[in-house]
């Protein structure tokens, strides 16, 4: 079994995964950690169910298999559940209390799990819900809730908050370094509650 | 030296300049075309570069290049090589002299693809060279060895990656870039570029004659290599010998296989000193053909005799079940889980306020009972909206319509195809359809982008790959150019008007055209065009839900009403749907 620290990291393809995990990957550099990654491109991408897999000390290859993930940050509450066979039986979830309706619940008429449902089911896990929309909005943008995930989600990764920062700093547009240092913090501080 | 968390397609870019490319061509096409547009966005650029309109082009512009002597890298998809095929054969006679790497990424599971071809398969039939990396650095620090090889031995050398390398990262050790100085130079020697008949069977014998010394370079230049470890031993390929390596127990031995033609003598000698040998590879049994031609009376397991898969990708969790299945234990075996059932699906869909999806629906409105051939895009998920019947590869809607036109089937036969397949394929069957004289509907999507790839420029863009202003083709000057009389532009957004237009062309006999010009949402949004958004008027919706079987992600159904989220782009054309005038513009009420 390989020694990597497992983080999957899912959503709705455009909400900004892809930076989720390039910001891990950037913090491993950093610390000077081996990493390996895989991620969704192309044409699922559009408005599809996107995963993006990053190994932490990971020197194999780049996919997580199920059942074995450390961690799992989703950015949709449905999203979460889709994948939370991947974590591990101790493993901690991190997800965004929204969700996206799938456009299949109106065009197949599919039967949609209610939130509560939902969350009583991923409370086998180590779970932490948040509004990340809500935190992030307060932080400066709606745009942000990818950092505050992985700030949530920091206390567990064997990474220092301080090359998370430094990891974040570097990846996101100049003008939104503060609101995502803030979001950030704030994602961190809600973590720690948990 | 610089260590970067890279995305596999960006490695292998950086790769290139580390090796002085001095020529890029290649038609996008996922896990491709990340290569080209990495390479494409590089400031004081010393090489050539170009997306192709397609990937025949792209090669023999690539060949023409490395004929002059310079180094010249060529990209596409696995099934970009079909388009390909016939330059790539005969290149391999010819040779090269500069550097030619021919990349062409496959697709295991067609995560973004129609088929599950197998690129080396390509290399055994062409008798080039081929190299099949197990994961990103490796990617990486192959392609400087694989320009040097093909100068080494004159021929083209075929880089296989597949989508767990191109879409994978990894922390990636970084050389130095190297500019290069070379110009073209081309020597004149018509017996080894004019392929007749008498110079061709001269080349194919060389061709021949230069396989002995190349497979046993691969193996001197360590891209084959062995550790015997045990009585038993596990030969695997690309990204699954990267999966082995996290598995194989204590005891086992174990072959790498990163280049092909493989050696035979070397690989005997290696088979022969173990009990049984089990072989992981993707896709194709390309290494276990040639362990199972020097195996002896070694058993071998592998997929001719149902211990591995021939089809779709492997994992971590596939290579341990195969392994455990031929008798070899594994490190440690991962639990076994079920995903949690009837999560609804999330399939890609058509963004909001996509043109494709209103064009679908103008076209489904006033040909209610046709046929409707479609082609390689974003516009192939109209398959959603039931108003895609076929598709077989890039520019084949014209060409089956017309094929179907002919046979007698009575329906109508209405094709869809985007702007940058029509020019990649698209406009010979336009020829040939006209000139034939088919009975049928040409729908060309227009939005002005290769969208489904990455939004890259083709020459309906109005610009090159390198940013260059180039004026956009017309594409109603090509029709009209095909032959076709009726060719007729219209914005899909103006559903009416484009209903109107699809009457038009169906009361006509002959081939008809209609362009549905319309810019990429994507595109629309990041050159900062702001329509503003539509929200439902809960007065006047009555919730007959006729908006909500338009299909748009940006409408969703609650509470006995439709409600727009924000994904909308503000198309308006749900808003023309609406029976009940309740869409409106917000803050237009």
């Amino acid at each position: 079994m390989s020694s990597s620290f497992d983080v999957l990291i899912v959503g709705i393809g455009g909400q900004g995964t892809i930076l989720a995990s390039n910001i891990l990957g950037e913090a491993c550099l950093i610390e000077n950690k081996p990493v390996k990654g895989a991620e969704t491109h192309g044409m699922a991408q559009r408005g599809g169910s996107v995963e993006s897999h990053i190994r932490i000390g990971g020197i194999h290859g780049p996919l997580i298999p199920p059942g074995q993930a450390d961690l799992l940050i989703s950015f949709d509450l449905l999203e979460a559940l889709r994948y939370s066979h991947y974590l591990k039986k101790d493993g901690l979830l991190v997800t965004n209390s929204r969700m996206v309706l799938p456009t299949s619940v109106f065009t197949q008429k599919l039967a949609l799990p209610k939130d509560e449902e939902i969350i009583a089911t991923l409370k086998k896990f180590n779970l932490r819900v948040l509004d990340a929309d809500k935190m992030a909005t307060e932080a400066g943008s709606p745009l942000s809730q990818n950092v505050v995930m992985l700030g949530t989600a920091c206390s567990a990764m064997p990474l220092k908050p301080a090359s998370l920062i430094e990891a974040v700093k570097r990846l996101v547009p100049k003008k939104t370094v503060e609101i995502n240092a803030k979001a950030f913090v704030a994602g961190r501080a809600f973590g720690g509650k948990c | 030296m610089e260590r970067r968390y890279l995305l596999g397609n960006e490695a292998i870019a950086y790769a290139c300049l580390e090796a002085g490319v001095d020529f890029v061509s290649g038609y996008p096409g996922t896990p491709s075309s990340e290569v080209v547009d990495t390479l494409r966005m590089q400031p004081d650029r010393s090489y050539y570069l170009e997306w192709s309109v397609n990937e025949k082009v792209a090669l023999e512009n690539a060949l023409a290049a490395a004929w002059c002597g310079v180094r010249a890298l060529c990209t596409m998809k696995h099934v970009g090589l079909n388009v390909a095929a016939d330059p790539l054969m005969t290149s391999a006679y010819t040779g090269v002299t500069g550097g030619l790497v021919i990349m062409s990424a496959d697709d295991p599971f067609a995560h973004s693809s129609q088929n599950e071809q197998d690129t080396r398969c390509y290399a055994h039939f062409a008798r080039v060279p081929c190299l099949d990396p197990s994961g990103v650095q490796e990617a990486h620090d192959m392609i400087p060895k694989a320009f040097a090889l093909s100068e080494e031995f004159g021929l083209p050398v075929i880089f296989r990656p597949t989508t767990r390398i191109c879409h994978s990262k990894g922390d990636v050790e970084l050389g130095d870039v190297v500019k290069s100085t070379r110009k073209g130079e081309f020597h004149k020697d018509p017996r080894q570029y004019v392929v007749i008949p008498v110079h061709t069977r001269i080349l194919h014998k060389k061709l021949n004659e230069k396989q002995p010394a190349l497979k046993k370079r691969l193996v001197e230049l360590g891209f084959n290599h062995y550790e015997i470890k045990g009585k038993t031993a596990v030969i695997a390929s690309g990204i699954g010998a990267s999966y082995v390596e996290e598995l194989l127990p204590d005891g086992v031995s174990f072959m790498k296989i990163g280049a092909y033609p493989i050696d035979e003598d070397w690989l005997a000698g290696f088979v022969r000193k173990h009990e049984n040998v089990l072989i992981i590879e993707e896709l194709a049994p390309e290494v276990e053909e040639t362990v199972r031609q020097v195996a002896g009376t070694v058993p071998v397991f592998g997929k001719k005799n149902g211990y591995a898969p021939y089809e779709g990708e492997l994992s971590p969790t596939a290579v341990a079940a195969i392994m455990e299945k031929a008798g070899f234990s594994v490190r440690n075996p991962y639990p076994v889980v079920q995903p949690v059932p009837d999560v609804p699906a999330r399939p890609p869909i058509l963004c909001a306020g996509c043109l494709h999806r209103s064009a679908f629906y103008a076209i489904k409105k006033v040909f209610m009972d046709a046929i409707y051939p479609s082609d390689i895009g974003c516009y192939t998920l109209g398959l959603q909206l039931g108003a895609v019947d076929m598709t077989i590869c890039m520019g084949a809607s014209i060409t089956v319509a017309s094929g179907i036109a002919h046979t007698g089937e009575p329906r109508d036969v209405i094709c869809t195809i985007g702007d940058s397949t029509f020019l990649h394929t698209g406009i010979q069957g336009l020829l040939n359809a006209v000139y034939n004289g088919a009975n049928m509907t040409v729908v060309i999507l227009d939005n002005r982008i290769t969208a489904m790839t990455g939004h890259q420029p083709n020459p309906n863009t109005g610009a090159t790959a390198c940013g260059v202003e180039s004026p956009p083709v017309s594409l109603e000057a090509i029709c009209r150019a095909c032959g076709a009389t009726f060719v007729e532009s219209v914005d899909p957004y103006d559903v009416t008007g484009m209903v109107n237009l699809l009457h038009e062309a169906k009361k006509r006999s002959g081939v008809k055209v209609i362009i549905a010009k319309q810019m990429c949402v994507i595109m629309a949004r990041r050159n900062g065009v702001k329509r503003g958004k539509y929200m439902v008027d809960t007065v006047a919706c009555n919730g007959c839900g006729t908006c909500v079987r338009f299909g748009c992600p940006a409408i969703e159904f609650a509470d006995e009403n439709a409600r727009i989220n924000e994904l909308c782009n503000g198309c308006a054309v749900c808003a023309d749907l609406c029976p009940f005038g309740a869409i409106v513009r917000e803050g237009k009420k």
